[in-house]
C-alpha cells in the first residue's frame, strides 16, 4: 500500500497548523537581557518600534517584563527609536 | 558588593582628546567614591536612533563597577546632569545574571553562540488568531465558579480581539 510519503498533496498540508509558541528565554536558558544589544532587542519590536505583545512573542511573563524594560532602557540611550516607520 | 553599570553618551563634536578626558573624569570620580572598576568599555561612535540636542551621533561609554553601596549613584548622576559634554546617561544595577553575562561577553562566549540559537527562533508571526487558551486546571471546588466566569470573560475578550484583527 502507498504510505503517507507517497501521497502528493496539492497544497502544503502543514499550512494552517499552528506552531506551538514558546518562551525562548526559558528554552535557551537566557537569564539576562542586555539593553546594550539593540540587534537582539529588534526581534521583539515591530516596524513602528512598538514592543510586541506576549501573545505574539510567546515569552513568559517574567521575561516579557525584563525584555520590555531592556527595550525601554535601550530607547533612553538612543539605541532604539521611540517612534519610527519602516524599522525593519 | 553590588555591581553597577554606568553608561553614558559623550558629545561627538568634541575632539578625540576631550572625549577621552570626559570619560576619564567619570572613571576618576567613580574610584574616588570607593568603586572598583571592573571593566571600561568604549563602544565608540554610534549613530543615535533619534536626534538628541541636534546631534545625530554620539560616543558611547560603559563602565562596570563594583561598590559596597549605591550612594555614589546620586552624585555621579548629578555630575552628569550638570555636564554639557554628556548627552545621555544611565546607571543600572546588575543582578547576578547580568554580572555573569558581562563576564561571559568579555570572555567571548556570548555573541556567536547566542546569534546562532536565537537567529533561528524568530517569533512565529501571523499566528495572532484563535489563540489556545490555557486550560483551566481545577484547583478547588469553590474556585471553579469564579474560573468559569473568568473563562467566559476571556472568551469574550478573545472574540473582540479576533474581530479587531479581521
Amino acid at each position: 500500500m502507498a504510505s503517507r510519503d507517497d501521497i502528493k498533496f496539492l497544497s502544503n498540508p502543514k499550512i494552517g497548523n499552528q506552531r506551538k509558541k514558546y518562551c525562548r528565554f526559558k528554552k535557551y536558558g537566557i537569564k539576562y537581557i542586555d539593553y546594550k544589544d539593540p540587534d537582539f532587542l529588534l526581534q521583539f519590536i515591530n516596524a513602528q518600534g512598538k514592543i510586541l505583545p506576549r501573545r505574539i512573542t510567546g515569552n513568559s511573563l517574567k521575561y516579557q517584563r525584563k525584555m520590555a524594560s531592556s527595550i525601554k532602557r535601550a530607547r533612553h540611550l538612543a539605541m532604539l527609536p521611540y517612534v519610527t516607520d519602516l524599522l525593519k | 558588593m553590588r555591581n553597577y553599570e554606568v553608561t553614558f553618551i559623550v558629545d561627538p563634536v568634541l575632539s578625540g582628546d576631550e572625549i577621552k578626558a570626559t570619560a576619564q573624569t567619570y572613571v576618576d570620580q567613580l574610584t574616588s567614591h570607593g568603586a572598583t572598576i571592573v571593566h571600561k568599555d568604549e563602544m565608540g561612535l554610534r549613530q543615535l536612533a533619534y536626534p538628541i540636542n541636534k546631534r545625530t551621533s554620539g560616543v558611547y561609554y560603559c563602565i562596570e563597577v563594583q561598590v559596597s553601596n549605591g550612594e555614589f549613584v546620586e552624585k555621579i548622576e548629578l555630575a552628569m546632569r550638570r555636564d554639557d559634554r554628556v548627552i545621555r546617561f544611565l546607571c543600572y544595577r546588575l543582578d547576578k545574571f547580568g554580572v555573569k553575562y558581562n563576564e561571559d561577553k568579555r570572555a567571548g562566549k556570548i555573541g556567536k553562540t547566542k546569534s546562532k540559537s536565537e537567529g533561528d527562533s524568530s517569533a512565529p508571526k501571523g499566528v495572532t488568531k484563535t489563540l489556545g487558551k490555557p486550560k483551566p486546571t481545577p484547583v478547588k471546588k469553590e474556585a471553579i465558579k469564579t474560573q468559569a466566569k473568568m473563562s467566559e470573560s476571556k472568551a469574550a475578550v478573545a472574540a473582540t480581539v479576533t474581530e479587531e484583527e479581521e
